[in-house]
């Protein structure tokens, strides 16, 4: 009899982890439909469906489908499954809901060094890999985290933790303003769009790289799900468990400093997804379990990005707007909501 | 044999020892508690053989393995742990929290097995707490919180768990319950318990050993009847207001001081009630004529100024009965707490008859602030 009850609200449990699943694949196949169809060219959904799976059509409509609109769609879901992963990470490490690569200084951080950098190639050889925009991003992230880590050992309190993330975001864009201000005209248009955020102009050898890079690091964190689920229950509790804290630790920083370092290289920094995500991730299905949580995380980013930049750039189009513009817009109320419940609940 | 050993042991944080030399051959089965003052180092000896914290100086051995060079994983399924830090884990059941404890059991993903389910729920039932088990974590009281928390340390198969102060959010059936499920662990699948206590009388009737901690050394350990006696307590907490029975692992305040001006007359217990009351009041008394056998006895020991006492079984005897006398002469009042006439032994008689005729005799139901 009880263990009826105990078994039913297992599969209960488990629905609902497939029923969101489910919804989030579907919510997928919409706006990859939307993305595409939607634009200042509209592209019926059959030409679409024809041009994708033979690459035969229109010219001008495959130029834009294959040339433009697609890239760019592939770039917002990659790397917003990339900064929600990233944010999830952070929260786990911090056992902070409120943690993330923005918030957190981890994104101006990548964006001050890639600005550098762009100048410093760019002067030098009028042309800038994308691995060396990672390479410098990562270095960003690795700088602003440190210092992060740094301030965390003196300060126990989570909500100063997160006032000296802001600061050390605000003293990274004050240097990044302050070297754009000092570069040639050329480099500053570059710069302008890049720092303020937009998946616009991917080329396929970014989305390339973006993919790897992001792929084999979300592989690495579903791996880690177990270890993750220990950390949870706090670090002590861990390492009974039989977790190398030391190891985990460092491994769970590098790679979501990777992550949000590969989002700012391609597309600049872009708030809320990493904390808005995950929060409502965990929200809806009502656990914070890794193993099921990371990957919907990344399917959440994922749409969620590739929603916002559909906003983004249809809602004034021909002007296409920021893409923090648009995930700030949507991703702050969630996050404000969030803070609520949690003053409640204390 | 010895399970846990520990030999020239230094604990402490930062490199700075804290309390040195502890040497303690543990057996397998046994229950070891600590006690001492807060801020003592009960917490700083139990993370040291946890591993949370670095050794000072000193080894560890655990099952024949130097604890340091033991790597996590294998020394999860031979220790597990209960901690004082309140956690807040995210939306998780109580079920999930105990599932954590299958951790070293599961594969790569930690993807439980119908044996592993069955044993968390095995673990929850142990501890009572299978009812719990779809509720969150953050919504259950404190004292379900430690018992999930205990289940969890069931479920992971220890050979030894060490529990911080585990008794500390409970009320007392839930002290009591928990502790009976650790001596029953203990004795029925030979796992040993390491941990620390605030409650010395609890510590004194579970224990096999009990380490008393305090300053930069081990102050003792050994069995509870060769620790627990009134010096060791009362030097180990500093008591110097109040005191410990270690007989009856209670406590009790103050004696009331003062020249006693009140005669406190009892028998078979009738005398604690008034004594108690007196010691509210803040009144001195002398308390008699107690056989030393009487629980009276016992109480007066700690809260009169003064106990005429005779040996058990024995009938009164000149030097009682004359010190009694003066006793009656010497007090402006004489309590009756409820002497019984029939069995009342001769001479104490011929005490009550002389308060009377003094008019000093008043019973205990008639006075205010006692009650029966």
């Amino acid at each position: 009899m009880k263990n009826d009850a105990s078994r039913s609200a297992t599969l209960r449990r488990r629905a609902r982890y497939e029923l969101i699943f489910l919804l989030l694949i579907a919510a997928v196949c919409v706006i990859v439909v939307l993305n595409i169809n939607i634009g200042s060219v509209p592209i019926p959904v059959p030409e679409i469906l024809r041009i994708l799976f033979t690459r035969a059509g229109d010219d001008t409509q495959v130029g834009i489908i294959w040339g433009i609109r697609l890239p760019r769609m592939l770039m917002a879901a990659i790397l917003g499954g990339g900064l929600s992963l990233s944010g999830f990470l952070l929260q786990t490490f911090f056992a902070n809901p409120i943690a993330g690569p923005f918030v957190l200084g981890i994104s101006s951080g990548a964006k001050m060094v890639v600005a550098v950098a762009m100048i410093y190639f760019l002067g030098i050889f009028r042309t800038v890999s994308s691995a060396v925009l990672v390479v410098a991003a990562f270095i960003g992230a690795m700088l602003s985290t440190g210092f992060i880590l740094l301030i965390s050992r003196k300060l126990k309190s989570m909500s100063t933790l997160l006032v000296a993330g802001i600061m050390i975001g605000y003293i990274c864009s004050a240097v990044t303003d302050f070297i754009v201000t000092f570069a040639d005209d050329s480099d500053i248009v570059n710069l302008r769009g890049w720092s303020l955020g937009s998946f616009s102009g991917m080329s396929w050898e970014n989305v390339g790289t973006a993919a790897i890079i992001i792929g084999v690091v979300s592989v690495a964190v579903f791996l880690m799900s177990k270890p993750i689920g220990a950390y949870q229950m706090g670090e002590h509790y861990a390492q009974s468990m039989g977790v190398n804290i030391r190891v985990f630790r460092v491994a769970l920083i590098i790679l979501s400093s990777i992550l949000s370092a590969c989002v700012t290289a391609f597309a600049g920094p872009i708030s809320f997804v990493g904390i808005a995500v995950p929060h409502l991730i965990k929200r809806a299905m009502n656990t914070s379990k890794p193993i099921v949580v990371i990957p919907a995380s990344f399917l959440g980013g994922a749409v969620f990005c590739m929603a916002c930049d559909l906003i983004a750039r249809t809602a004034f189009a021909p002007t296409d707007l920021n893409i923090s513009t648009v995930t700030s817009v949507f991703g702050a109320p969630v996050v404000i909501a969030m803070m609520l419940r949690q003053r409640k609940e204390r | 044999m010895d399970y846990l050993v520990t030999n020239g042991l230094s604990v402490g944080y930062n490199g700075r020892a804290l309390i040195q030399e502890i040497d303690l051959d543990i057996k397998k089965g046994e229950i070891v508690t600590l006690i001492g003052p807060n801020g003592s180092g009960k917490s700083t000896i139990l993370k040291s053989i946890t591993r949370q914290l670095q050794l000072i100086a000193g080894t560890v051995v655990i099952d024949g393995n130097s604890l340091t060079s033991l790597p996590y994983r294998e020394l999860a399924t031979k220790m597990a742990v209960v901690l004082t830090e309140r956690i807040k884990p995210e939306l998780m059941t109580c079920r999930d929290i105990v599932s954590t404890g299958r951790y070293p059991y599961t594969g790569r993903l930690g993807i439980l097995s119908e044996e592993d389910e069955q044993k968390v729920s095995e673990a929850m039932e142990t501890v009572h707490t299978l009812e719990l088990e779809h509720r969150d974590f953050g919504a259950i009281s404190d004292g379900q919180r430690q018992r999930v928390l205990l289940a969890r340390a069931i479920c992971q198969e220890p050979e030894i768990i060490v529990l911080d102060e585990p008794t500390s959010f409970l009320d007392i059936r839930h002290k009591l319950e928990l502790l009976e499920i650790l001596r029953s662990m203990a004795k029925a699948r030979d796992i040993t318990v390491v941990m620390s206590l605030h409650e010395i009388d609890l510590a004194q009737k579970i224990s096999d050993r009990v380490l008393c901690v305090k300053g930069t050394r081990i102050a003792r350990f050994g069995p509870p009847y060769e620790v627990f006696d009134e010096d060791t307590v009362r030097e180990l907490y500093e008591i110097d207001r109040g005191s410990y029975d270690p007989l009856f692992g209670s406590v009790e305040l103050p004696r009331p001081a003062g020249e006693p001006e009140t005669f406190v007359l009892s028998s078979c217990g009738s005398g604690v009630n008034v004594y108690r009351a007196l010691q509210k009041a803040g009144i001195p008394f002398i308390a008699g004529v107690l056989w030393k056998n009487d629980a009276d006895y016992f109480v007066a020991r700690h809260l009169a100024s003064r106990i005429i006492a005779e040996e058990p079984f024995r009938p009164l005897s000149p030097r009682a009965r004359a010190e009694a006398l003066a006793a009656v002469g010497s007090c402006a009042a004489v309590i009756d707490a409820g002497l019984d006439p029939g069995a009342l032994d001769a001479g104490l008689l011929e005490i009550v008859k002389e308060a009377e005729r003094l008019g000093r005799l008043r019973h205990a139901d008639q006075l205010p602030g006692i009650v029966k």
